[in-house]
């Protein structure tokens, strides 16, 4: 499957640097930091989905002992009205301003309405209930069909739909429109034997991370500040609130913490800014962090959807055409990933005829954020459902019928453009001929499989190598190590120098110590950083031999780096002895001193990364409740630099994906509140839900990056959706068609199906 | 308000703090005491990051007043290494990939010990039920599990 | 020359123009011809992702293309 190179390094799964800090208690996560003379923050949310902001009243608060500042939209300049918030979070600096903390109106329960800082945590709430906001209340509009209906009540009165063919003058609920098209979709369904079609909803889903956002800014006379924070993007973090608050870059220095998880939920700003301004106003450290119940109502879950598809094939399996429509809650602003879920609904098919119509849609609920793969797993979800039902139609496996009709290399994409080398048909074939796929299921139980994909993208990173004067090797980078990525830059260090693995430890360094780079995001960072990493090391390689040349008096180009030393090549001096790094760095102050060596780049051409997953679940009949009792995911990595948290990636995307499938949704009551906001109810995977999850990595290397890397994270979270739907499907002979498969649906289509 | 005293130990070491009556354990060993490996995830009893042991029993010290604890043996994660180095929790979850962002790991290991303390021999299914308090967002489970499952082949020693 | 496609988010500023062919030798070329046609496409154009012969690539601004080169322009795509 994967060209065999000896690598030392590249594909095994040595201790990360970092480990021991991490399960020892001494690693410094988000809220671990604590300043002297800091106080407190919090923030005022507005109890309404929809109101305007006609008062808002501060002068009690701002009088009572020990409160040191108190702010509301006024404090803050008005929204930046050009420039976007990176494609990461989606939507413009205005409305993430906004967003941030609500001027005229509040649009959705939870959104910040003021905030205060104060000597205790329970000053602060004391402070906040005394803040007095007079509301008109508005009725908020809830879901894409109510938003999208003539006559809705509008979020945005200046809100005009982008992307109409003739622009309209009439604002709307409808941020966007997508369209997509190629060939001839009616002659195409003409051409079908066999047609399918299914309608799909999916609520929306929060990312879930463990760790709650949490900041501390210090603010000087100056208006100088530090921030430290948990964030998949101390870079960008540091650019969107220099522009919600219109401040020079230069005045602000963002540190990373360690990140107790993300998953693009931590690539949107939301507390950084207050607690900039607290700060500034209070002359203090402020240290702020969401409650839990926080994080679900006010920061950023994932789009819920409404997919239509309608797919046709010939007999023998041939696709011929196949319709998507789809609309994706983008909350209160706009920036849902719409876009993505259009361009990869029919992905992984050779599809001459096809249309696809997509819509991005206002409703009075919390800004969405980036999570995983965003838009992916909603639209081919509803895209796998709708191909494992043609498999049953046409009787064929459902594997075959996706083998008949997979991309390959020069497949042009549904997306537009030809793929490259992509490892789809790899990952088909390496499911039908592993065991898990036709190990024989217990009596009940339902088997499915599904598709998942990512582009996987490069954007800008930064890297420095210095070789310490012993030869062991420093790597900062700017990347937030959220799973193990310190591990992956040594080992590709290590790898490139010829050096133990043990020699080599990567910092991750804040905005003022090392060079830009993008977000930990979109699989980016082992692809991107991995390659200026690489790119660096080269260079030290490089000056490495000339020290060795001037050491030797020879040539430059009569010297070699071979397995981590310098030696003549062969027939030149033979009796030179090989220096090592070690020996090069000992003497590097006689030949020109320090080693070290940077690389900044914007990585091209990531590689599209495949996965096919296996599902085995259990329906129990007479509740309703689904058990998972095996699942395989297999993925397309290119290469694996660290095999263990490849799989690790593998596998906690699996877990999601199937949170996701079977249980996760935020609950709203007919007044726009979240019904569910904590863990108790928002119900993600423990470790009694879920068997082992089985991997298999194939390798079709990305000719672009120096080791084959196409990126992991992303794609792992997209086919548990639909590989779940169809288990259940061929668990109790119906399809579900909307998630999660929670046991009062589960139930409720069976009763169905009796009647 | 009136602070209440409290004098207990804390990795058998005594500590003495002032605590208002309403401070959980947790807010007390991360705020006052500055123990901040004890994460903090929920503050409802819901994910288990704040797990501790008190008196040996597993316990979210998100639900635990801490002017309840006088008197008491508390270990938390910062008393789990010895002088002779990580205990063979924290190796194996470091040499089976069982943490990616970290910090479900503290809760997980406290839990971990209390499981092996009560069940040495543990099968999966015993692991699995006796992690479910513990959220992990990151890895699906699976090398943490297997992570416990080499603690416990190793503590039974060669067969 | 580079045979260009735009997708749909461009075409309200491509006066509904959807493919053409641009003689350009690089990204930075291309660029330049297309906002001399489509002179609101500025800012649309820069923004978006470009595909050159399969490659996604943000930022696009110095790579060469071919004499068959094909260029796509899509929307910025990002991820977790
Ligand atoms: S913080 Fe105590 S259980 Fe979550
Ligand atoms: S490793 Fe991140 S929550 Fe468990």
């Amino acid at each position: 499957m994967s060209e065999s190179i000896d690598y030392k390094l590249v594909g095994t799964s040595p201790v990360r640097p970092d480990g021991v800090d991490k399960v020892t208690g001494r690693a410094q996560y988000g809220a671990d930091l604590n300043l002297p003379n800091q106080i407190h923050g919090k923030v005022l949310r507005s109890p309404h989905a929809h109101a305007r902001i006609k008062r808002i009243d501060t002068s009690r608060a701002t009088a009572m002992p020990g409160v040191y500042a108190v702010i509301t939209g006024e404090d803050f300049p008005p929204p930046p009205e050009h420039g976007d918030v990176g494609g990461e979070a989606g939507g413009s600096i205005g409305d993430h301003a906004r967003n941030i903390m609500a001027r005229d109106k509040a649009l959705y329960h939870g959104h910040a309405v003021a905030a205060v800082a104060a000597r205790s945590l329970r000053i602060a709430d004391e402070a906040l209930a005394a803040i007095e906001v007079e509301y008109e209340v508005l009725e908020p509009v809830l879901d894409l069909d109510a938003a999208m209906a003539p006559g809705a009540p509008l979020l945005d009165e200046n809100c005009f739909t982008k992307n109409l063919p003739e622009k309209s003058d009439k604002p709307s609920n409808i941020a966007e429109v997508m369209l997509l098209s190629r060939g001839d979709v009616d002659k195409g369904f003409e051409e079908a034997d066999v047609i399918v079609e299914g309608e799909y909803r999916i609520p929306m889903a929060h990312q879930g991370y463990i760790e709650p956002h949490a900041c501390i800014a210090n603010t000087n006379e100056a208006g100088q500040s530090t921030v430290w924070c948990c964030t998949q993007a101390h870079f960008d973090f540091r650019a969107i609130t220099a522009k919600v608050l219109n401040m020079n870059v230069a005045d602000l220095k963002f540190i990373a913490s360690e990140i107790g998880g993300g998953f693009g939920g931590k690539t949107v700003v939301y507390l950084e800014p207050l607690a900039v301004l607290l700060s500034r106003k209070a002359r203090r450290p402020v240290k702020m962090k969401m409650t839990r119940e926080e994080v679900f109502r006010a920061t950023g879950p994932t789009s819920g959807t409404h997919c239509k598809i309608k797919v046709g094939a010939k007999k023998d399996g041939t696709l011929t055409a196949a319709t998507a429509w789809m609309a994706y809650e983008a909350g209160a602003y706009a920036g849902a990933p719409m876009g993505p879920g259009a361009l990869t609904v029919f992905v992984p098919y050779h599809l001459e005829n096809f249309k696809v119509e997509g819509y991005e849609v206002l409703v009075n609920k919390p800004k969405v954020g980036a999570y995983r793969a965003p838009g992916a797993p909603q639209s081919m979800h509803a895209m796998e459902s709708a191909i494992d039902d043609l498999a049953r139609e046409l009787n064929m496996d459902p594997l075959d019928l996706r083998l008949k009709n997979a991309a390959e290399e020069g497949t042009r994409a549904s997306y537009g453009p030809k793929f490259p080398v992509i490892g789809l048909k790899e990952c088909l074939r390496a499911a039908k001929a592993h065991p898990n796929y036709t190990r024989a299921l217990p009596e009940g139980a339902g088997r499915g499989v599904a598709v998942g994909f990512w582009f996987n993208f490069g954007l800008q990173s930064s890297a420095e190598v210095h070789v310490n004067e012993n030869g062991t090797v420093t790597v900062v980078e700017g990347n937030p190590d959220i799973g193990g990525s310190r591990a992956s830059m040594c080992i590709m260090a290590a790898e490139t120098l010829g050096v133990p693995y043990e020699s080599v430890r990567t910092l991750i360094g804040d905005t003022e110590s090392t060079g830009f780079s993008n977000s930990t995001g979109g699989s980016r960072t082992t692809f991107a950083t991995g390659m200026a990493v690489v790119r660096a090391c080269e260079d030290i390689i490089a000056q490495c031999r000339a020290r060795a040349a001037v050491t030797w008096g020879i040539d430059e180009d009569q010297v070699l780096w071979v397995d981590g030393q310098a030696i003549p090549a062969s027939g030149v001096n033979d009796e030179l002895k090989p220096l090592s790094l070690a020996d090069i760095a000992e003497n590097a102050a006689k030949t020109g001193g320090p080693l070290l060596s940077r690389a900044s780049l914007t990585a091209k051409g990531a590689g599209p990364s495949f996965s096919v997953n296996i599902a085995d679940l259990q329906v129990d009949r007479d509740t309703g409740k689904i058990d998972v009792l095996a699942f395989t995911a297999i993925q397309d990595a290119g290469r694996a630099i660290h095999k263990a948290y490849v799989e690790g990636q593998l596998q906690g995307g699996a877990a999601q994906g199937l949170g996701w499938a079977l249980n996760e949704e935020y609950i709203y009551n007919a007044d726009g509140i979240m019904e569910n906001a904590g863990f108790l109810d928002y119900r993600m995977p423990v470790a009694s839900d879920l068997p082992m999850i089985d991997t298999q990595i194939v390798e079709v290397p990305n000719p672009r990056h120096p080791y084959g890397v196409r990126g992991v994270g992303e794609t792992p979270i997209v086919a548990p959706l639909a590989a779940a739907a169809n288990a259940v499907r061929d668990a109790i002979g119906i399809r579900i068609h909307d998630l999660p498969l929670s046991p009062p649906r589960v139930l409720a289509a069976l009763d169905a199906a009796a009647d | 308000m009136n602070k209440i005293q409290v004098i207990t130990s804390i990795n058998h070491e005594e500590v003495e703090f002032l605590c208002e009556p309403q401070e959980t354990l947790l807010d007390v060993l991360r705020d006052t005491l500055g123990r901040t490996g004890t994460k903090e995830g929920c503050a409802t009893g819901d994910c288990g990051a704040c797990s501790v042991l008190v008196d040996d029993r597993l316990v979210c010290s998100c639900l635990v007043l801490a002017a309840e604890t006088g008197g008491r043996e508390i270990t938390t994660i910062e008393g789990i290494a010895t002088e002779e180095g990580l205990h063979p929790i924290q190796q194996k979850f470091l040499d089976h990939a069982a943490l990616q962002c970290g910090v479900c790991t503290p809760g997980l290991i406290i839990a971990t010990k209390s499981l092996l303390d009560r069940h040495p021999d543990p099968d999966e299914t015993t692991i699995r039920y006796w992690l479910a308090g513990n959220l992990c967002r990151c890895t699906g489970y699976d090398k943490i599990v297997r992570a416990v499952q080499d603690v416990a082949r190793d503590l039974a020693g060669p067969a | 020359m580079a045979h260009v496609v735009f997708l749909s988010h461009l075409l309200a500023v491509t006066d509904g123009e959807a493919e053409l062919d641009v003689p350009a030798r690089n990204v930075r070329e291309l660029l330049a011809a297309l906002e001399q046609r489509f002179p609101d496409a500025g800012e649309e154009l820069r923004r978006s992702a470009i595909a050159i012969d399969g490659l996604i690539c943000h930022d696009a601004f110095l790579e060469t293309l071919g004499p068959d080169s094909e260029v796509y322009f899509m929307p910025q795509i990002a991820g977790g």
